[in-house]
């Protein structure tokens, strides 16, 4: 493979795109509470909104094939290793610029209405502002140790989120649980920038550089990639919900919604298929990573979907739908379809987004409910939220000509033409388990009768003009964000064309238009008959709030359990952990540690005994001491 | 005319005196008084030595000693004065303060 040449053009407008979300949180940081709501929300919507301007400007700069840079210092120089503070924006970073600000800047507007009445107001935002600047340093870095800088920040303004409200104890739980989880994914990841690294200087190259890496890739065993890219994986396990570490990102949906929306759906566990696609030309060199990443996926999103069906919390379903949506996006990057991948993160950060703030309106509306046991009959009442919610709903169970039924198509349509038929199946299924349940959540939710108290059912009002706004605004992406990759049989794909100069060209399809347009048909039938059962078991179903006889099988309550996921990590790691730092801490430490030192110190403190015994205090013992010594050196003296 | 050993003998059982004194007494002027005892004896045997040698040097050690002696005691009785404003007792036993 020969690494693309790329027309590199010096701007030095990038710097500016983080640099402005961070001089908003540093604004608020120290003024935030002392200009009060208003001015501290608009300076933070503001701050992402120029950014959105800038990212929109370069759009219309970018040359094909070309890359802009923007070296700002050098960070890191110790003989020939160098470690640049500078950004650069290609085509794949310039969709995830586009996305990761334009659907933030909504979602901060949303954030002003939905976290009003809330007394951490300026903090929010000024989390919500600083996860902005590293997610944009995360895809603006032009090296891998800038890029862990992103992804490690962003993974602590999650933590913070998380536990935003702070007083529960069990928001901090979540928060930490998300946190400690990511490090073990991290620790992989950083152990395969060093072996890159090192990999790399043993052949007499030092760098970090994403371009430079590229070029002298080949001069890698087909062995150290594999472990390169199998621990750079682990790392993207940790932040994007794969299996076995997505264990945390139901629990953090213990943060606010709007934080559910922008950090924990649409952009922050994505960073792991950008990091995958930004590395692509070392994991198409390690075909058995690939093909591994591809079955965790698989199984990730199937596995994901069916926890999905059963679950009553309105926020938990969609956390498993995202964990099974980063799946497929995960198996297109198993089959080395890069593009399709970043195309579903693309029109997914649309729906999801849309999703997780119409759940925001709902629970908002509902005064925290998040039970849907408890909701139901809000179609009437809350009308914008209703019908953005279906778009929403439909664009991601993969309605024709909506943004999830090109994207998801797409990927599996790549698994399938490149011969990965089991992989393709499970797709296939997890898309009618996908429209299942999301169906059932429209119904469960939006349809039937009210079965909250009657308390709640007199609250119940449509969402303030600035949270149902960047809905309508979602809603309309989760329609036409897709159309940009259509396949070629309808009018062609801009998205290829726009990605190509990065991932290379697409080797011609060897299958014809109509076993694609038959897949195709094939995933909608499945799709339909997804919706239809959703429909049949809770659309007309008026007592849902009592369980059905279904819900007594064991299958059932093995997916309302979450398969004991948690209980059986908790077993297997928790408690030998916990178990281990006790023996440490009530053992270990007291009494060996401590015995040591405090021995040796009951040692010296025993020997001194005799001496301290010397030091009187009297002046007059001194003296004494002095009158011994002169007559003995005296006596010394003459006696010679 | 007396001779020298006399004079280094009556110094020495001085001297002598002036050292139990700083060793035992429990009053800090009388300790201060037998460092005065032990200079003078060490003038003393300046003095026969000067006269014994014919040499004025001795005699000019002397003056040394007296000025230093008189700035001691000067000190000395001011500490004394501020320690007993202290602690109310001219005791050396008693004060002990910076031991470990």
């Amino acid at each position: 493979m020969v690494a693309p040449e790329f027309s590199t053009i010096a701007s030095d407008l990038l710097r500016w795109i983080p640099l402005i979300p961070l001089c908003a949180t540093v604004l608020n940081l120290f003024w935030g509470r002392a200009w009060g709501n208003r001015t501290a929300g608009a300076v933070a919507c503001a701050a992402v909104g120029a950014s959105f301007a800038i990212a929109l400007y370069l759009f219309w700069q970018l040359p094909a094939n070309g890359v802009l840079r923007d070296p700002v210092y050098t960070w890191i120089e110790s003989g020939l290793f160098k470690v640049n503070v500078a950004f650069q924006v290609d085509a794949l970073t310039e969709v995830m610029l586009l996305f990761v600000t334009g659907v933030g800047f909504l979602i901060h507007i949303y954030s002003l209405g939905y976290m009003a009445h809330d007394e951490g107001f300026a903090r929010f935002f000024v989390y919500f502002n600083l996860f902005i600047f590293f997610m944009l340093l995360l895809v603006m870095a032009d090296n891998l140790v800038l890029l862990f800088v992103g992804w490690e920040g962003v993974g602590l303004c999650s933590y913070l989120l998380i536990g935003f409200w702070y007083r529960d104890i069990g928001n901090t739980i979540a928060g930490n649980k998300a946190f400690i989880v990511n490090r073990i994914g991290d620790f992989g990841f950083i152990l395969g920038i060093f072996l890159l690294v090192t990999g790399l200087a043993r052949q007499g190259i030092w760098t970090v550089d994403f371009l430079e890496l590229q070029k002298h890739i080949q001069l890698l065993s087909p062995a150290m990639i594999g472990a390169i890219t199998l621990l750079l994986f682990i790392g993207a396990t940790g932040k994007s919900a794969q299996i076995p570490l997505f264990v945390w990102l139901p629990d953090a949906m213990a943060g606010p919604t709007p934080v559910s929306a922008l950090i924990h759906a649409a952009t922050m566990v994505t960073a792991g298929v950008y990091m995958t696609a930004r590395l692509h030309f070392l994991f198409v060199l390690a075909p058995a990573t690939l093909s591994l990443i591809a079955w965790i996926a698989a199984a990730t999103a199937f596995f994901a979907a069916t926890i999905a069906l059963t679950q009553n919390d309105i926020k938990k379903v969609l956390a498993y739908s995202t964990i099974s949506q980063l799946g497929y996006m995960f198996l297109a990057v198993g089959v080395a379809a890069f593009s399709a991948a970043i195309f579903h993160v693309f029109t997914h950060a649309f729906f999801k987004a849309c999703l997780f703030l119409g759940s925001g309106s709902v629970i908002h509306a509902l005064d925290g409910e998040q039970d849907m046991r408890k909701m139901g009959g809000l179609k009437n009442r809350m009308p914008t939220t209703y019908w953005t919610y279906l778009i929403a709903t439909l664009a991601i169970a993969g309605a024709p000509f909506t943004a999830g039924f090109f994207s998801k198509d797409l990927i599996l349509w790549e698994a399938f033409s490149r011969g990965a038929m089991i992989l393709w199946g499970i797709g296939l299924i997890t898309a009618g388990l996908t429209a299942f349940y999301m169906f059932r959540q429209l119904f469960m939710v939006f349809h039937g009768e009210s079965r909250g108290d009657d308390h709640a059912k007199a609250d119940l009002h449509e969402a303030p003009a600035v949270m149902t706004f960047p809905l309508v605004i979602l809603a309309i992406g989760s329609i036409f964000a897709g159309w940009i990759g259509a396949p070629e049989y309808l009018w062609g794909s801009r998205w290829e064309h726009w990605l190509q100069p990065m991932f290379g060209a697409v080797a011609a399809q060897e299958s014809s238009v109509a076993t694609e347009i038959f897949i195709t048909v094939l995933t909608l039938v499945v799709v339909a008959v997804g919706i239809y059962w959703a429909f049949a078991k809770y659309g007309r179903a008026a007592a849902m709030g009592a369980p059905s006889a279904a819900e007594q099988g064991f299958f059932y309550r093995l997916s309302l359990n979450k398969y004991y996921i948690d209980e059986i990590y908790d077993y297997l790691f928790v408690r030998p952990f916990t178990a281990c730092s006790r023996f440490f801490a009530e053992f270990l430490d007291p009494r060996v540690i401590d015995g040591a030192v405090n021995g040796a110190a009951a040692v010296a403190r025993g020997l001194s005994w005799v001496w301290c015994g010397l030091q009187t205090g009297n002046v007059q013992h001194y003296a004494a001491g002095l009158l011994v010594g002169t007559l003995a050196l005296l006596a010394y003296f003459l006696g010679q | 005319m007396v001779p020298l050993n006399y004079y280094l003998i009556l110094s020495a059982i001085v001297f002598a005196i002036g050292v139990v004194g700083v060793l035992i007494r429990r009053n800090l002027i009388v300790v201060l008084m037998s460092i005065e005892l032990m200079l003078n004896a060490v003038n003393l045997t300046f003095i026969a030595f000067a006269r014994h040698l014919g040499s004025m040097a001795g005699q000019v050690a002397v003056f040394f000693v007296m000025a230093v002696a008189a700035a001691e005691a000067v000190i000395g009785l001011a500490i004394i004065i501020s320690v007993f404003r202290q602690s109310r007792t001219l005791d050396p036993q008693n004060m002990q303060l910076l031991k470990w």
